[in-house]
């Protein structure tokens, strides 16, 4: 890894085909995402982990690294419009931290914590939402959706069901589910997919085990979003 | 319809020819939707169990594309599927009024289906008939030049259930409306004299696209014409007719450069997805000079060695394609299509037409080629480029309807010619769509460099307040600017000219672009999918009374956001009709922005509306009266 690019001043080396999101975090530098998971293939649909590049911006997890570039990320002006960025998420969903079981271990939470991104600025959509309660041991809550498809790509790719798809179009785009019914229960998933598990929010919900791990101890309870790949 | 439900056996029957028509081919999924609603009404879930079945594709996909286009129903919209024209030029000739009158007498709702499944009346962004509006469309067949007296007579043919093949012809006719012909619009040209003026090109002396490829690919000999070809196109300064104005040559060039990995081809893709509000150009092109246009694609494929031809026609034009298909069967016929090309052994291409289905950012490039894939229309992550990664992965160049047509006249009378038309920056000519306020609307072609004042004085506008040039991602001029020329040093332009008189309200203009924004935003990215709606909501604040100089800033801000955030050019000029408008038409915003202090956006009488239309009750006691100065 002799080629390297600079991120806000500091030298960042990198591989061949790196993107910017990859070599940063090896390099343990944090850049806020939520659509970004390092065992999938990049979406750049969430754009929080927009950088600057001689004065254009772009998604860093989708931008390979380029031998001597200057990158911009952690900036007061570009993490005002990250927090735009999450502040929209929050309204257009219906995200109740204060009741959700996700609290505590919500990236979406946790980023805006980070970020400090202090009330959501914009007047709430409310979207109507239906939760899917019926399979026995998953349950759906759309309302926190955000759109990432994680778990569609991890259907897809790992546990190579096509459970999950995102249908409708702008404003309407929503997550369906692989059944004629529109039920969870009517499809293959099983609770230990790995679909299951990369949600950013709190759309998957395990039955009987609400609250199993009190708030105040869970994961960003204990460290900031980002802490663990600054500890490279 | 009632085809689904008591005839399951005759849906299969029905979906299972589709899909042996399309090959059963999983790329095709948005014509085979398409075909199966035009069969059977909308898009039932057991037609997508024998869609699931015959493309062996999961249901998520079907359902994540069906859901993704405005004219694929997943829910039942009536055996009448009426959906109105929703331009601004639609709004000004007075469709809201229509629509109501055609509501009442209906009994219905706009949006929702009549309780007995007839029909449905809902919106949709423009249609493309602004010269001749407003216009709506009928299960996708576009009737023009709407009146009440047509209305009335409409209402009446739903109600007897009369078949639309026996509604008034008159009705469907659609003029070309050719106010102003130039180089293209003026051409007579005998199909095929393109092609044969190209290879009769000898390669020229220092050649700009000077590489050899095709021969080495193995094209036949005799061919000696595709790089100098390329060579004519480059010379003759042709930029692209879609708006953003690429060098065409150096996109020819550089998919022809791009390696083939084995089994792959070129491919060559016409976007006629014509959605940019207030343009129709290419609708006229298609309907009158669509030899010009097979030929201009021709000629491309010739240039970059290409096999394989897309033309990708939008929705809204489905009622040409049964002509489009017979020009391509003639030319086949003719040796212009098909395998050895004016009789040169190995000289093979052809062309396959696909719809789009209401989706105006399948306009963008890498959209359109998704969607040409049978996928959502979501724009791709760039690089790579489709002309290195494009259909299907393999080198593609994507360009509009006109700068086909102009390629092909290029190539039959030269490059030099060509070049001396129109300014130094700016070769040849541009057709305008021209609609809104004035004596002649239609299409004038000029050699680049006219001025707005040419164009307003040609087509008998007066008092015009404004031009909103190249449609609402383009700019909006006012009367100090109209000395401006159309041109790439100066306002490039798509070629919508939307003309607005003194009698309008900019706001209104620029509150309906965005809720056309809004509408067709696809979703991917935050910032737009959200933004679009945000600033949709912040519009409709000052349209209802409750702005204030905050709502100004929110504006900047959120037009920043879209800017310097979105994933692809829909975002990034959504806001330029706000911004346009706030800076030269400031007092027709201010006329809007009632309050000098925030005031919310939420009014809870407005809020009551629901409640009021449940309970039938529209008196005092049923309103909440804001109380002044409380």
């Amino acid at each position: 890894m002799s080629q390297t690019f600079t991120l806000d001043g500091q030298s960042i080396p990198f591989a061949d085909g790196q993107t910017i999101l990859q070599a940063a975090t090896a390099a343990g530098v944090f850049i806020p995402h939520l659509c970004y998971h390092p065992e999938f293939k990049p979406h750049g649909s969430c754009k929080l982990c927009t950088v600057k590049i001689n004065g254009r911006q772009t998604a860093s997890c989708t931008m390979r690294a380029i031998p001597g570039m200057s990158v911009e990320s952690d900036t007061e002006e570009i993490n005002a419009e990250r927090r735009a960025l999450l502040q929209m998420l929050f309204v257009e969903g219906n995200h109740f931290c204060p009741a959700c079981e996700q609290s505590g271990n919500c990236q979406l939470q946790a980023t805006a914590y980070r970020l400090g991104m202090m009330s959501p600025h914009f007047d709430h959509f409310f979207p109507s939402r239906a939760v899917d309660a019926s399979h026995p041991d998953t349950l759906l809550d759309f309302n926190r959706c955000i759109l990432c498809s994680l778990c569609v790509r991890a259907s897809r790719d790992v546990d190579g069901k096509n459970v999950f798809a995102l249908s409708g179009r702008g404003i309407r785009t929503r997550l369906i589910v692989n059944a004629k019914s529109g039920r969870l229960a009517d499809t293959d998933f099983s609770p230990t997919d790995k679909a299951a598990e990369v949600c950013p929010v709190g759309v998957f919900l395990k039955k009987r085990r609400g609250f199993v791990v009190p708030i105040g101890e869970r994961r960003y309870d204990k460290a900031p979003i980002g802490a663990a790949a600054e500890e490279v | 319809m009632t085809l689904n439900e008591t005839h399951p056996e005759a849906v299969a029957g029905v979906v299972d020819r589709i899909v042996e028509r399309w090959r059963r081919d999983p790329t095709c999924m948005v014509q085979i939707l398409r075909e199966v609603q035009e069969a059977c009404d909308w898009i039932s879930p057991e037609a997508i169990d024998c869609l699931q079945t015959a493309l062996k594709v999961p249901r998520t996909k079907i359902e994540g594309v069906a859901g993704f286009y405005s004219f694929f129903y997943l829910k039942p919209r009536g055996k009448y599927r009426i959906l109105f024209s929703d331009n601004v030029t639609d709004r000004m000739q007075g469709n809201q009024a229509l629509l109501e009158r055609l509501c009442n007498t209906l009994w219905i709702e706009p949006g929702k289906v009549s309780e007995d499944g007839l029909v449905s009346v809902d919106r949709t962004s423009c249609t493309g008939m602004c010269d001749q509006g407003p216009g709506l469309l009928v299960n996708n067949r576009a009737i023009t030049r709407l009146d009440a007296e047509r209305i009335d007579e409409m209402a009446d043919l739903v109600r007897s259930q009369t078949p639309l093949d026996e509604w008034p012809a008159e009705w469907f006719r659609v003029e070309d409306n050719i106010r102003q012909p130039g180089i293209l619009l003026g051409l007579d040209m005998p199909p095929g004299d393109a092609l044969r003026a190209a290879r009769a090109l000898a390669p020229s002396d220092g050649l700009a696209a000077s590489n050899m490829r095709s021969w080495r690919e193995g094209l036949p000999s005799g061919l000696g014409g595709p790089a100098a070809l390329l060579d004519a196109i480059k010379r003759a300064n042709l930029r692209g007719r879609g708006g953003a104005g690429f060098t065409t040559g150096l996109k020819w060039e550089a998919c022809r450069n791009a390696p083939l990995k084995s089994g792959q081809q070129r491919i060559v893709v016409c976007n006629a997805d014509e959605g940019e509000p207030g343009t129709f150009k290419d609708r006229v092109l298609l309907t009158s000079y669509a030899d010009l246009v097979f030929e201009g694609m021709t000629v491309a494929a010739y240039a970059i060695g290409a096999q394989r031809g897309f033309l990708y026609l939008r929705g809204e034009y489905r009622y040409l394609l049964e002509p489009l298909t017979a020009v391509l069967e003639r030319r086949r016929r003719d040796k212009l299509l098909g395998a050895d090309i004016l009789g040169v052994a190995g000289a093979d291409f052809d062309i396959e037409i696909h719809l789009g289905a209401g989706a105006y950012v399948c306009g963008e490039e890498s959209a359109l080629i998704e969607s040409l894939e049978g996928k959502r229309g979501t724009p791709r992550n760039r690089p790579p480029f489709p002309v290195t990664n494009g259909y299907l992965d393999q080198p593609t160049i994507v360009n509009n309807v006109e700068t086909f047509a102009a390629a092909a006249l290029i190539a039959l009378k030269g490059a030099d010619w060509y070049a001396g038309i129109g300014t130094q920056h700016s070769a040849g000519s541009k057709i305008l769509s021209v609609a809104g306020d004035c004596a002649r609307p239609g299409l004038y072609e000029y050699p680049f460099g006219v001025s707005i004042r040419q164009v307003l004085a040609d087509c008998g506008a007066v008092a015009t307040q404004a031009v909103q040039v190249s449609g609402p991602s383009g700019v909006c001029v006012g009367p100090a600017e109209f000395d401006r020329i159309i041109g790439f040093e100066d306002i490039p332009t798509a070629g919508a000219f939307t003309i607005f008189d003194d009698s309008r309200d900019m706001f209104e203009v620029a509150r309906n672009y965005v809720h056309f924004f809004q509408h067709e935003s696809c979703g991917f990215c935050t910032p737009c999918r959200v933004g679009t709606s945000l600033l949709k909501n912040l519009m409709d604040k000052l349209h209802n009374g409750c702005g204030s100089p905050y709502d100004f800033a929110e504006i900047e801000k959120l037009n920043h956001l879209l800017q310097s955030m979105s994933h692809c050019g829909l975002g990034h000029t959504a806001c330029n009709p706000v911004l346009d408008t706030i800076k030269k038409f400031r007092p027709a915003y201010e006329k809007h922005m009632k309050q000098q202090d925030f005031a919310p956006a939420f009014d809870l009488d407005r809020a009551l509306a629901a409640a009021r239309q449940m309970t039938g009750r529209d008196d005092a006691a049923a309103h909440i009266v804001k109380e002044e100065n409380a």
